[in-house]
This record gives C-alpha cells, sequence and structure tokens, in this order.
C-alpha cells in the first residue's frame, strides 16, 4: 500500500531536495556566473553574485588566445575512442566473467576494482616513463590507451551487473543453434544488453571527458583535451578567474548538455538490477 | 539418423558426483522420456548430450561417431528450453530463422523454411510479433519451430511444459506427441511429471541420484517394476508398499500394490477405517487405515459410497502384488 503523504510534508521534501540541489549546483552556477563578469568583478570583495557590467569579452578573449576547437575535437576522440575500445575489451571479459566463471571471477573482479582505489600518483612516475619509452606522449592512441586502462575496471564492473541479469539459457540457445562465442554476444548478448551498454558508455565518456590528471600530465599540446585546456589559463602570472571561468564553461558545456538529454538513460542504467 | 549410445558416461562437479556412470542407448526414432525426481541429474544428462556441459569421463557417441568433445552447434541436435529461451529483442520470424542464419542459409531458404515451420505450428499470424507479445503456449510452439528448422537428428525438450497451465499442458503434449509421429526423429524428453512420460514416450528412463533405476516401455515400467524405487514412481496414485509381517506372508521384505489394484470386497484379507474419501465421479480415491499394515490408498469405481469413518474389507487383486526383496530389487 502506498504510504499517505501530507502537501505539508511533500512541501518540505521538495523545499529539502532544492536545497540540497542548489548546494551541488552551485559551484557550476558561481562558475557560469564569473565567466559573464570583468575581471574586476570577479574578485571584488565582498564577492557578488550578480554584477552590473555583464559582458561576452571573455569567452571572446578565450575563443581567440586558444584553439578550442581543436582542444574540443582531442576531448571527443580521447573519451569516445577510450569507451569504445574499453567497451570492445570489456564485453567479451564480462560475458566470460558473467557466463563462464572460474573459482577467483569474484576476486578478480574485487582486484580489478581495488585498482582504483590506488593513488594516480602512485604510478605516475613509472607511466609517464613507460610513456616516454614507447614514444605516446602527447599521442591520441597513448591518451585512448591510459584513459581505457583507468576506467576498465568500471565499464567491466557495470557490464557484469547487467549480463548477470540476462538468463544463461537464452545463450545457451545461441549456442545450440550454431552461434560460436563472437556470435553469441554479437547477435544476442548485445542487443539484450543494450540499455545496460548505453549507460555504461555515456558514464564513460563523462568519466573520460572529466579526467585531468593523466590528461594534463601526458599531453603538452597535440592530443590535449579540454581539461588541459582549463588548466593552460592558469597562468604563472596568477589567476584570471573571469576568463578561468568562461573556458571552464566551455569546457564542460558539451558534457554537461549530453548529460542532461541523457540523464534518464543514466539513472536507468546505474539502478538497473537493483530491484527486481 | 538419430542414433544417441551414451558409454559410460560420467559428470562431477567439485567433489560431487551428479552422473557416476551411465550406459544407455537411445535408437533411431525413438521418443525416449528421462523421469525422475527434482535433482536426480535428468536434466544435467540431456545437457551432456547436447554439449552445454562437458563430461567428466565416458564418451557420447551421435549416430556412431564420438560426439563427447563436439561443441553443441556441430552436434546436429535442437533443444527446447523450460523457460522457452527466445530471444526478446527479434521477432518470431527472426527467432526461427536465427539457427539458419548462422548456418549461412541465403534470406529466400530461411524464409521458405520459417513459413514451412509456421504452418506446422498454426504460427504463421504471430511470425511479425516479438516473444513479450505471445502467450506460453505460443511461446513453447515458437521454440518448437526454432528447432524444427534445423532438422536436427534428434530434439532434446528439458521439461517443455512446466511453465503451461494444466489445460495448455495437456494439449501440448499432444502436440508434440503428433509431431514425433509426422516427424519421425528422435527425440529425448525430460519431466519429473510421470503422467507425460507414460502418455508420450516410447522408452522411459527412470533416473535416481544420477544412476538409471530402470529402462522401458510405459506398460513395461507399470506392470513389471525392477525395484521399489520405480515401483514408487510410476503410476499415479503411488503404488502402495507394504513391509513387515504382511510382505513376509508374501515370502518378500517389501510387497507392493497399486491403487487400482485393491478391490472393496466384503470378506477381504485387510480391514480397516476410511480415513479420506474423495469422490471424482469417475473414481474415488480412498485413504484406507488397515489394521496391521498401516495406510492404504485405493482407487474404487465412482460409485463407491464410502465416507470418512466407515469400516470396509479390501482385497488385493490376484497376481498383481509385486515383491521385492531386502536390496530393494523385484522378485521373480
Amino acid at each position: 500500500m502506498a504510504r499517505a503523504t501530507s502537501p505539508r510534508r511533500k512541501a518540505l521534501t521538495t523545499l529539502a531536495a532544492w536545497s540540497v540541489a542548489l548546494v551541488i549546483f552551485f559551484p557550476v552556477l558561481w562558475m557560469i556566473l564569473t565567466s559573464f563578469k570583468t575581471e574586476p568583478s570577479a574578485v571584488a570583495m565582498p564577492p557578488q553574485l550578480f554584477t552590473a557590467d555583464w559582458t561576452l569579452e571573455n569567452y571572446a578573449e578565450v575563443w581567440q588566445r586558444s584553439d578550442y576547437p581543436r582542444f574540443f575535437w582531442n576531448s571527443v576522440v580521447l573519451s569516445l575512442g577510450s569507451t569504445l575500445l574499453g567497451l570492445a575489451v570489456a564485453i567479451p571479459a564480462a560475458w566470460a566473467m558473467a557466463f563462464v566463471p572460474g573459482k577467483r571471477t569474484k576476486d578478480l573482479l574485487m582486484w580489478m576494482l581495488s585498482t582504483k582505489m590506488m593513488p594516480a600518483v602512485a604510478v605516475m612516475i613509472p607511466l609517464y616513463l613507460v610513456f616516454l619509452k614507447l614514444k605516446l606522449i602527447d599521442t591520441h592512441i597513448g591518451l585512448v590507451l591510459a584513459l581505457m586502462l583507468m576506467n576498465l575496471p568500471i565499464i567491466v564492473w557495470m557490464l557484469y551487473t547487467y549480463f548477470k541479469e540476462i538468463p544463461s539459457e537464452i545463450l545457451e540457445a545461441a549456442r545450440m543453434d550454431g552461434a560460436g562465442v563472437f556470435k553469441e554476444i554479437a547477435y544476442v548478448l548485445t542487443p539484450m544488453a543494450l540499455p545496460g551498454i548505453a549507460s555504461t558508455l555515456l558514464l564513460n565518456v563523462i568519466l573520460a571527458w572529466n579526467e585531468a590528471f593523466w590528461t594534463i600530465i601526458l599531453t603538452t599540446t597535440k592530443a590535449a583535451p579540454l581539461s588541459a585546456f582549463i588548466a593552460s589559463f592558469s597562468a604563472p602570472q596568477g589567476l584570471f578567474y573571469a576568463k578561468l571561468s568562461a573556458a571552464s564553461t566551455m569546457a564542460i558545456a558539451p558534457i554537461l548538455i549530453l548529460g542532461w538529454f541523457s540523464q534518464k538513460q543514466l539513472v536507468r542504467g546505474l539502478t538497473f538490477g537493483a530491484v527486481k | 539418423m538419430g542414433k544417441i549410445t551414451l558409454k559410460h558416461v560420467n559428470k562431477s562437479f567439485g567433489d560431487v558426483a551428479v552422473i557416476p556412470d551411465i550406459n544407455l542407448t537411445i535408437e533411431n526414432g525413438e521418443f525416449v522420456v528421462f523421469v525422475g525426481p527434482s535433482g536426480c541429474g535428468k536434466s544435467t544428462l540431456l545437457r551432456l548430450i547436447a554439449g552445454l556441459e562437458d563430461v567428466s569421463a565416458g564418451q557420447i557417441e551421435i549416430d556412431g561417431t564420438d560426439a563427447t568433445d563436439l561443441p553443441p552447434a556441430k552436434r546436429g541436435l535442437a533443444m527446447v528450453f523450460q523457460s522457452y529461451a527466445l530471444y526478446p529483442h527479434m521477432s518470431v520470424r527472426k527467432n526461427i530463422a536465427f539457427p539458419l542464419k548462422m548456418a549461412g542459409m541465403t534470406e529466400a531458404e530461411q524464409e521458405k523454411k520459417v513459413q514451412n515451420a509456421a504452418r506446422i505450428l498454426n504460427l504463421t499470424s504471430y511470425l511479425d510479433r516479438r516473444p513479450g507479445q505471445l502467450s506460453g503456449g505460443q511461446r513453447q510452439r515458437v521454440a518448437i519451430g526454432r528447432a524444427i528448422v534445423r532438422e536436427p537428428s534428434a530434439f532434446l525438450f528439458d521439461e517443455p511444459l512446466s511453465n503451461l497451465d494444466a489445460a495448455l499442458r495437456v494439449s501440448m503434449r499432444q502436440e508434440i506427441t503428433e509431431l514425433h509421429q509426422t516427424l519421425k526423429t528422435t527425440m529425448i524428453y525430460v519431466t519429473h511429471d510421470q503422467v507425460e512420460a507414460m502418455t508420450m514416450a516410447d522408452k522411459i528412463v527412470v533416473l535416481n541420484a544420477g544412476n538409471i533405476e530402470q529402462v522401458g516401455s510405459p506398460l513395461d515400467l507399470y506392470h513389471h517394476p525392477a525395484n521399489v524405487f520405480v515401483a514408487g514412481f510410476i503410476g499415479s496414485p503411488k503404488m502402495n508398499l507394504i513391509a513387515g509381517a504382511e510382505a513376509a506372508k508374501h515370502g518378500a521384505t517389501t510387497i507392493g500394490v497399486r491403487p487400482e489394484h485393491i478391490d472393496i470386497a466384503a470378506g477381504g484379507p485387510w480391514s480397516g477405517t476410511v480415513g479420506l474419501s474423495e469422490h471424482l465421479g469417475s473414481d474415488t480415491f480412498l485413504k484406507v487405515e488397515v489394521d496391521g499394515i498401516g495406510t492404504l490408498n485405493v482407487r474404487a469405481g465412482g460409485e463407491v459410497n464410502l465416507r470418512h469413518g466407515d469400516r470396509t474389507s479390501l482385497a488385493p487383486q490376484a497376481g498383481r502384488i509385486h515383491r521385492f526383496g531386502a536390496d530393494g530389487k523385484a522378485l521373480a
């Protein structure tokens, strides 16, 4: 039976939800507002939420001073490339773990996840040296590989969870019908797990897009994505908050829009299998 | 062709031997039913034949060729699963055509075979629907259609009717039997329902704890159970098994009498009080507490008018008493 909710309780819950949402969204809002301020208004004390001298100059200057389209394109290549490569590796891996598990599959999954708990800085020097030796610094392929490996545990885990929901009898039927492993995955498993795969793709595109640590360390100019573009606006002479905010807004806008339009799919994917 | 031979087939999961050692020959065109209680290994045995599980030891031959290490697709068998196992994202047409597509058949050939299977199974008007839009019986027919188009050397059925309601089960049972008569292809059918086994099979294989207890025709098993387990398992209602002094009178450790082989007869050797009386019109099922023996099930005619608490005399029919020794095996 549904629980009766009084109008007063509903109003309070709504107010609480809006308050929490505002607290979470406030830094982003502040950044967007600052991007339209002049530099003096941006650092004014006490801080002003709104200002009288709104300007688009920051955007114009950021656009002129740097090659935004190239950074944007690099971000697209790295986030999509690493996610698609990750899916290509993770789908067969998750299939094996979900449908032909060994004695140590659970341990393997936990170990994979544990690598995400390792501080990235701990492997910074070795990874940098490996990349240097293999001439992968500031290359698309190098960054795609690095980001793919970084997010692979999450991709495998998510896919494993979705695949576990698919009855193994359907895959056995495909095997009886003459499908080998790859046809079974291509014709039966993947179409059936498509909602889950789409959620995994979206989440990992967002994670890869927002990745700053490795993209800044392993790139200089050619393969640098939007995270490096933002970092380029923190000059040794000091921070130019308005321009930095304009650059940051330009960097997050595409992924924010993608997230906005795909939020239903994302929530559905992330809660998949939580409730039967 | 569709002769399947199992030679010393053994299957263990870890330390547990689910199937210790099985030898069995299924002749071409036979309808064989594996029957037994839950956990007896009947589904595992079917999956071993299908190639969905690997044997731990032994050999499986299909039409004289060693198929032990062949993958499922290469064995030339088709399987119908309990849960139908249809591809939910494909239409009925695509579901049925899937094995043909995997075999690399042209679309025109696929369509011809799909139409033929759909006609046999009355699915023609449902070809463009998805499995989710079909009833349980229709889904099971699609699963059978998918099996038919492959023209396999044998069909394997894993409890295919257990998800259907009672009425549909009876009609599907008849459809599968008719299909066997039409196709004349070997069929191996797993069930725990001995009524299905009795009505459909040419040959029944009774399994218990991974071992074959008896192989024979339905009536052979009914009239000549090889041991106490088969005697108790085959037949509905179950055979009455009596031990102790009454069995000793017949020179056995246990004797068995089927409920339909006990008459209500004044002056019969067994006297008792009626505990439960179920009147079905055609039959009357009685539970009688017999003095010195215990509870016996009796299947009497519909006209019998005994009620709870009535006293009655019972007599087993001559020549209908099955005798079993201390090892549980039937005595000659």
